[in-house]
């Protein structure tokens, strides 16, 4: 009987260990794969060049400056407002509708799929606003995206620093705000940045949005104002990928493309995991 | 002193803006996406769209039916779930239970690259390799396939259900698992009697929100299920190409003109997918909120 136990033990956690590795392997098997195809692509010509030749040739350029223009209006939506409305469910709310209300809408919100906001951007800011497809439209939606991440990061961030170092500001008679403004904030900022990190790598990343709220198919250059239209990487991906006839000609862009991509989301991913074990080390001391 | 006092109260109102500007926002997201699918069903009876069996959105006479795109994404959906759960599961338990910390602090990061990927570069991968690779394994006519798309999705899932029932399982309190292992219990005994059970809500909490993913995803599967609007059998539908509600929105809103019939359609969907993801994240919070640990 006893040694029974210890025979399916064994079984059990040889099971374990094997579908632990299998998840490993997916891991090492997609990047390698995304790695070794494309490393021999990228060069300075391969960044820095227009498409040429209807995309059959040359660089992603186009691509590379709209990712960083979503990525600078995203943030500049979500960033400020994600931490206001952090240190507001920390700090000030208690228990009630209004909290019950903010709380549940970004969990609804974090949950909604990607494609759904971009149908969204549509109506509202594309359409409704009249936007148009543009950079100022799709920004707003992969900001609004972003939100929870960056409210829920932040608010983590607000929830490690100690009570006592509140207590001992109020003690001394400064005000709530001012206590948040200089002795609360300054120790969570780490894990904001984490978050805020986290939410680059998203946004480099989502393509169903910018379909629908004005990711170009190609376009002869870049983008001069918010309401132009603009290429991006996941998108230029996409096409390169499925559209067209030149698929397989194409085929060494595409892992260059992915590749690039690939790098800006998981500097940022390595960056933030960086950050975060370092701080909670700390924090340990 | 009341100069102060009133600053003080301003700020918390600025403050508490910025949270209703996030219940605002769902607000509005609700308005706009079921305001421009409700006005399809001026022209098109809303028992044709929930009954119909065929989805011709520029056929004559036109044809909106949900089903065929809604049971794609239950099937890709389904196989996603049936692949990763236990997967996710089995990981998340040797990662909170057997593995010693340091090889636990090495794995989570790694199975947080999987979360990190970007969805296109998932499609991407699975167009050049898993979908030749599932063509000459199983001998098809094509390889972009439901099985295909539950695959990826599948593999897109796990980081969801690995963290979060880890998460759960390593906060069953130490006291519960020592005592069962005082009892004379093997640790796996101990984990599959006691702490798995103990867990069990945040586990199904994982699951919800690994269905929720996987619902939602779009780029990936629009890349390797094919995208053929056809009711999908079950299992055989799995080898043969299928379409979901979130790829036939991002595949066929580029080529509709504002405000048509086909355009109103295309929310229509988008309301019921969003309806759909809505109802499974209520379901995951309740349930985590309901069988929360209370020591």
């Amino acid at each position: 009987m006893f040694s029974n136990a210890r025979l399916n033990e064994r079984i059990a956690f040889t099971f374990l260990r094997v579908a632990t590795g299998i998840v490993v392997a997916f891991v090492f098997v997609i990047l390698y794969y995304i790695i070794s195809n494309g490393y021999s692509v990228i060069s300075l010509e391969f960044l820095t060049d227009m498409p040429r030749n209807r995309m059959t040739e040359g660089g992603i350029y186009p691509a590379i400056v709209g990712t960083v223009y979503l990525i600078i209006g995203s943030m500049a939506v979500a960033l400020p407002l994600g931490i206001l409305a952090a240190i507001y469910l920390t700090e000030y709310a208690k228990p009630g509708r209004l909290t019950w209300s903010i709380e549940m809408a970004i969990n609804n919100l974090a949950g909604t799929p990607s494609v759904v906001f971009g149908l969204f951007g549509l109506a509202l800011f594309a359409r409704y606003f009249g936007f148009g497809p543009s950079i100022l439209a799709a920004s707003l939606t992969l900001g609004l995206l972003i939100l929870p991440i960056i409210i829920r990061a932040s608010q983590e961030a607000l929830l490690t620093v100690p009570k006592e170092y509140r207590e001992a500001s109020l003690a001394l008679g400064v005000t709530k705000w001012e206590t948040i403004r200089r002795v609360v904030l300054p120790s969570a900022i780490p894990g904001m940045v984490t978050g805020a990190i986290l939410s680059i790598g998203r946004v480099a990343g989502e393509t169903a949005p910018i379909l629908l709220t004005g990711a170009a198919y190609f376009l002869p250059r870049l983008p001069d104002s918010v309401f132009s239209q603009f290429m991006a990487l996941p998108y230029h991906l996409y096409v390169l990928a499925t559209t067209g006839t030149n698929i397989a000609q194409t085929r060494p862009l595409q892992y260059g493309t992915a590749l690039v991509l690939l790098m800006i989301v998981l500097s940022m991913n390595i960056i933030a995991i960086a950050i975060r074990s370092h701080y909670r080390k700390k924090m340990r001391r | 002193m009341s100069g102060r006092k009133i600053k003080e109260k301003g700020i918390e109102y600025l403050l508490s803006l910025a949270g209703i500007l996030a219940v605002l926002a769902l607000l509005l997201l609700c308005i706009f996406l079921f305001r421009d699918g409700v006005m399809l069903f001026e022209k098109y009876p809303i028992v044709s769209f929930l009954t119909e069996t065929k989805w011709y959105p520029t056929a004559t006479p036109v044809h909106f039916g949900l089903l065929p795109l809604l049971l794609g994404s239950l099937i890709v959906t389904t196989g996603a779930i049936i692949f990763s759960v236990p997967l996710g599961i089995a990981a998340a338990i040797y990662i909170s239970e057997i593995a010693t910390p340091r090889v636990a602090e090495v794995l989570k990061p790694t199975a947080e690259i999987l979360a990190g990927i970007p969805s296109v570069v998932y499609g991407f991968f699975g167009l050049v390799v898993l979908v030749p690779y599932i063509q000459r394994a199983l001998d098809l006519q094509t390889g972009q396939t439901a099985l295909t798309g539950a695959i990826m999705l599948g593999i897109m899932a796990l980081p969801t259900i690995i963290s979060v029932s880890e998460d759960a399982i390593s906060s069953v309190p130490k006291s519960i698992k020592e005592g069962a292992l005082a009892m004379g219990s093997t640790q796996w005994q101990t984990i599959y009697k006691i702490t798995v059970p103990a867990a069990l809500s945040g586990i199904s909490a994982a699951v919800m929100l690994g269905i929720g993913r996987a619902i939602g995803e779009t780029m990936t599967v629009m890349m390797v299920t094919g995208n053929s609007a056809v009711i999908p059998g079950f299992p055989s539908g799995l080898f043969e190409p299928v379409r979901t509600m979130t790829a036939t929105i991002a595949l066929e809103m580029g080529e509709v003109p504002m405000g048509s019939d086909h355009y109103h359609a295309l929310f229509a969907v988008g309301s019921v997918l969003f309806i759909t993801t809505f109802i499974v994240n209520i379901i995951a919070s309740y349930i985590k909120q309901r069988y929360r640990f209370h020591l």
